[in-house]
């Protein structure tokens, strides 16, 4: 079997790229996921989209994503509701120092064109009521942010690509790339050898794997993130409601349930994806502080997925120093959002074309110079 | 009977008429047609719908029930209130 393209990973990155390559052309493009679709990190993340970020390019991958997801629908035809809510997301500020660089980061964003603001401790209040005043001092706040399903926005993208006469095979692992003298020649999976020069690496939590299976070094490494979500009720919050001091996010979707996660206290560097009893309790304990009207609301489902972590929680989107092998990986938690950039960027950079943003800042070989990349500081 | 009737997943109210059409788009396991219909999502945690979805998957592929996959169970085992959580988790520590 010959391909013009291997894509490694059948997660919303790679059946975004998938689907800008064939939309743009390509032919003869392979898809290989060793599991079912959004097996991975994709159908274990928060399924929020936002635009308030704290550097230039997260704000703008996030805000040219929204755009495509406002008229993902129409553009990829696709025959379920994507389940896409535009209700905001409200970040709140708990010290004054969090605040200063809230202030600063939508200086940023309204700079890009991301229309956020600033509010008042009363503000906040009148868009989420529950939130308990003890526990914050003031919010940002962007309208345009919200939600998506995740499974349901990857099989559209797959549907789209499948028929612009992509191939994908789910539940095939690639176990082997063959590469000589810096030249890709063979992808060998558990099923069948594939010809072919160019591999897109879009694994995500086993990217770094991927990476070596073609002798490619790429500094990322996974950790566990886990959320819960719980029985669905009546609407009764808009926006996703973030804190970075609270270490927590938490969102009604669309369904009724709400989906609520915090970042590890003890990261380790591993595959882990595993539920924790620890987890339940820092996440009861912190949402009934921050949102003390949640208390009655049961609990039905805890799980665990992989952030798959660049040096400075920005994506690597590439190509390596191996000729034809491409990278989009790193996004250190913010996959999904950043899903139709990718997909658009990636493809242009493997087509020769020119990127419709400037991405340089988003090579790979920007780590071996750590003191030019910007640290991102607003991830939970 | 009207397959448009027949309720498969009562929590999240999935007829048996979407996850047929779901088998024809080739999701033929319980894990792909949680994640597209949300079978087994809801309270009861496929505790209810598990074996019905078994079977009729069973019955499209052609193969025995026990060949056929089980759902992951995740926990919680049953629904508790974030606020009891919260509560043991203070009084514990």
């Amino acid at each position: 079997m010959k391909a013009d393209i291997v894509i490694i990973g059948g997660g919303i990155s790679g059946v975004s790229i998938a689907y800008n390559l064939a939309k743009q052309g390509m032919k003869n493009i392979v898809v290989f996921d060793d599991n079912y679709m959004t097996g991975g990190a994709t159908g274990r993340c928060g399924a929020g989209v936002r635009q308030q970020w704290g550097t230039k390019m997260n704000c703008l991958m996030a805000k040219k994503s929204i755009e495509f997801f406002e008229q993902a629908q129409e553009e990829l035809n696709y025959h379920r509701d994507i389940e896409f809510k535009q209700k905001g997301y409200l970040i709140v500020a708990v010290t004054q120092e969090e605040e200063q660089k809230f202030k600063e980061n939508i200086t940023l964003q309204n700079a890009l064109g991301i229309p956020s603001r600033f509010l008042t401790q009363d503000e906040a209040l009148d868009i989420v009521p529950h939130l308990n005043k003890d526990a914050f001092l003031s919010a940002t706040y962007c309208p345009t942010d919200g939600h998506l399903n995740p499974f349901l926005m990857t099989d559209a993208y797959y549907h789209a690509a499948k028929k612009l006469g992509v191939t994908f095979h789910y539940y095939e692992k690639v176990i082997d790339i063959v590469v000589e003298n810096q030249q890709i020649k063979e992808v060998i999976t558990d099923k069948r050898r594939v010809k072919t020069h160019k591999v897109v690496n879009a694994a995500g939590g086993y990217a770094k794997e991927v990476g070596e299976l073609a002798g490619v070094d790429i500094p990322v490494y996974s950790e566990n993130h886990q959320i819960l979500v719980t029985e669905p009720i009546e609407p009764m919050q808009d926006p996703m409601v973030i804190s970075f001091a609270h270490n927590i996010y938490c969102q009604q979707v669309p369904h009724g349930a709400f989906i609520m996660g915090r970042s590890p206290n003890n990261p380790q560097h591993n595959h882990d994806m595993s539920s924790s009893w620890q987890f339940l309790e820092e996440m009861a304990k912190t949402a009934t502080t921050l949102l003390p009207a949640l208390a009655d609301l049961r609990v039905i489902r805890q799980w665990g997925g992989s952030y798959n972590c660049s040096p400075d929680r920005q994506p690597i989107i590439s190509e390596s120093n191996l000729p034809g092998f491409y990278l989009a990986c790193g996004f250190s938690g913010h996959g999904f959002m950043f899903a139709p950039m990718t997909g658009l960027l990636l493809s242009e950079i493997i087509l020769n074309k020119p990127t419709t943003i400037d991405i340089k800042d988003l090579h790979v070989n920007r780590f071996e110079n750590m003191e030019k990349t910007e640290y991102e500081t607003s991830v939970v | 009977m009207n397959k448009e009737d027949v309720i498969i997943c009562r929590c999240e109210d999935v007829t048996l008429k979407q996850l047929h059409d779901c088998f024809e788009e080739g999701y033929t396991t319980f894990e792909e047609v949680k994640r597209i219909l949300r079978i087994g999502m809801g309270p009861c945690q496929a505790n209810t719908c598990s074996l019905l979805v078994q079977k009729e998957i069973a019955q499209f592929t052609k193969q025995p029930l026990n060949k056929v996959d089980t759902h992951v169970i995740r926990p919680l085992i049953t629904g508790v209130p974030l606020g009891s959580l919260a509560k043991e988790a203070k009084d514990e520590s």
